[in-house]
């Protein structure tokens, strides 16, 4: 099995060369194998479902199509102006915008109020630590299912509180006015969880030596938190942050069974508004003209914020 | 002495707001999920007039229809093939490339996994219609690799990421000495880097089984046919059908969230764990 040891003194002066494997003839052929084996089936994956679809979405966007047979129609940027010219892809992009301010105002300070209370490893903050974590691992079909039976006029939770007070229970999920806020409600049901887990890692790789420092020399318990806890965690906040963004730009799945987007477009996010007029009816140039446009929110806000505020990381 | 104290002042008010707060968010989480599972018990009728608390006769007849009916158990079935097609094709996939990145140095290679990282940036949905005539010209539509194929691309950035950071702590030496003794990379890959990270390998599996048990976009783009829908699909075609008989779509709400409950308390530090080494949601 063992290759003759002859072989290795033809590295010659190996020893002072920065990668000794570098100037060895066997080893060379194993990394060109592994090259040509292992890194293939990712790149080509990745290439052909991920890279390539969003450059052809941004080719598509050209078109008015429906998919079928070859895009012929060339109409350059209408279909942009199309987008850009509905009142409901404006309704969309201020519900997502609704949804990041919800999750930075009432989320993650309810999830860092929550970590801060249940880091410690008792026996009663694990269990709970479990309990506000079961949302998230929940599929977003089957919480938004379960939502819209608490919201259902006729049999929820809403309806019966309602009944308590004597008056005909509101559908919230089909009115223009509250479907948005019902679906906000869930949102922050479902994924304070996540962002209060981060922070209890977080917490829990402090190093406890700079808080007991602090409480030595006479802090409050208080004043601990404001002047070492929290700025020591904010690595985590600035990345739960980002998380936080990114997925509410994103969300789609929990708007479905809920709302689907409705009534009259009131509780649309970009993503179900992409689904509802550009795959459900197939208008491909349309629909990929909003992708790349959420594309560009996207990654726009992603170098902006890295650059900006996760320049250390 | 600190037991002394704790119990000398048992009405300390920041304790009590304490205990307050986190009965409240604990009642928040758990009333849906508890009325969802009780809901399930119930009749109709009775769904109407008391829909939180306790039923009054337990109708186990509900549970007992989804889980002796065929449909149920189909669902079930495509979740399990598309999530564990997915699984497996991204961890051999990700793991031979996560090597690549960790022990073969080549021209281009830190290019390359910026390349693959950017992924990381990129919404799915954005690329979902593109997607789907690029998966109906592969003749992929309506198959289950036409839904776990795009998963696993999709998955492949953080995977990579996650197994190519575990990788690199393997010593220097031990790959060194193997590859001196006649061992080449790919024994060295399957013999001693793939046993040495069954952990990081469990929660990468995990956090990819997970999302794609739960995913609903790719595959409602790209099946067709209901035999083939995984749960998330199946259950909404089921909310559709029953639209206003609540107690039946609760029963099956229950019995199809039931397996992920029990592989979340089973898994649960490896999805912590691939959790705060970075998901991308939320």
């Amino acid at each position: 099995m063992a290759r003759p040891v002859a072989s290795v003194p033809a590295m010659g002066g190996a020893k002072t060369s920065f990668s000794p494997l570098a100037l060895r003839g066997p080893s060379w052929d194993g990394r060109f194998t592994v090259l040509i084996l292992f890194l293939p089936p990712a790149l080509l994956l990745f290439t052909l479902f991920v890279v390539l679809p969003i450059g052809e979405a941004a080719w598509y966007s050209g078109f008015n199509w429906n998919g079928f047979g070859k895009p012929t129609n060339w109409i350059g940027f209408d279909n942009y102006r199309f987008v850009l010219e509905t009142r409901a892809f404006w309704l969309a992009l201020r519900n997502n915008g609704l949804i990041i301010a919800v999750s930075l105002a009432v989320q993650l300070p309810l999830a860092l109020a929550l970590a801060l209370m249940l880091a410690e490893r008792l026996r009663g903050a694990v269990a709970l630590r479990m309990l506000f974590f079961m949302p998230y691992i929940l599929a977003e079909i089957a919480t938004g299912l379960i939502f819209s039976f608490v919201y259902d006029g006729d049999y929820g939770l809403v309806a019966s509180i309602w009944h308590a007070f004597g008056a005909e229970p509101p559908h919230l999920l089909a009115s223009t006015d509250t479907a948005m806020l019902a679906v906000l409600i869930v949102i922050v049901w479902k994924y304070f969880g996540f962002h209060m887990m981060l922070f209890i890692a977080a917490l829990q790789s402090l190093d406890k030596s700079l808080i007991e420092a602090a409480r030595i020399d006479g802090a409050t318990r208080t004043q601990t938190l404001r002047h070492v806890v929290i700025p020591l965690l904010y690595p985590t906040i600035r990345l739960s942050v980002f998380f936080a963004i990114v997925g509410s730009l994103q969300l789609f799945d929990l708007v479905m069974p809920l709302t689907r987007g409705g009534p009259a477009d009131s509780s649309n996010t970009m993503v179900s508004f992409l689904y509802n007029n550009g795959i459900s009816r197939m208008r491909v140039g349309y629909g990929s003209a909003i992708g790349v446009i959420l594309f560009a929110i996207c990654v726009t806000f992603a170098f902006t914020y890295k650059r900006w505020f996760m320049r250390d990381e | 002495m600190s037991n002394a104290e704790s119990t000398r002042q048992p009405f300390d008010p920041a304790v009590l707001f304490k205990a307050l707060f986190l009965a409240l968010v604990a009642i928040f989480v758990l009333v849906p999920l508890l009325a969802t599972l009780l809901g399930g018990f119930k009749s109709l009728g009775e769904l109407r007039v008391n829909p939180f608390g306790l039923p009054s006769h337990w109708k186990w007849q509900n549970y007992a229809d989804i889980l002796f009916s065929a449909r149920y158990w189909q669902l079930l079935r495509n979740s399990l093939i598309i999530s564990t097609l997915t699984v497996t094709l991204t961890l051999i996939v990700a793991s031979m490339a996560a090597f690549t990145f960790a022990h073969v140095r080549f021209f281009g290679s830190s290019m390359l996994l910026s390349y693959l990282t950017l992924g990381l940036l990129f919404p799915a949905a954005t690329a979902v219609l593109p997607l789907f005539i690029k998966v109906r010209d592969l003749g992929l539509l309506d198959t289950y690799f036409g839904v776990a194929l795009p998963q696993v691309a999709f998955s492949l950035a953080m995977s990579v990421l996650l197994l190519r950071r575990f990788f690199k702590d393997i010593p220097y030496e031990l790959l060194e000495a193997a590859l001196v003794d006649g061992c080449s990379y790919i024994k060295f890959f399957r013999y001693v880097t793939l046993p040495l990270s069954r952990p990081i390998l469990a929660t990468v599996g995990t956090i990819t089984f997970v999302n794609s048990w739960n995913a609903y976009l790719l595959p409602l783009v790209m099946l067709d046919t209901d035999a083939l829908y995984p749960w998330p699909l199946g259950i909404m075609v089921y909310q559709g059908e029953y639209s206003s008989e609540w107690h039946l779509i609760l029963a099956f709400i229950t019995l199809t969230i039931l397996p992920t409950i029990i592989l979340f308390l089973l898994a649960q530090k490896h999805i912590v764990a691939g959790l705060t080494a970075g998901a991308v949601k939320g």
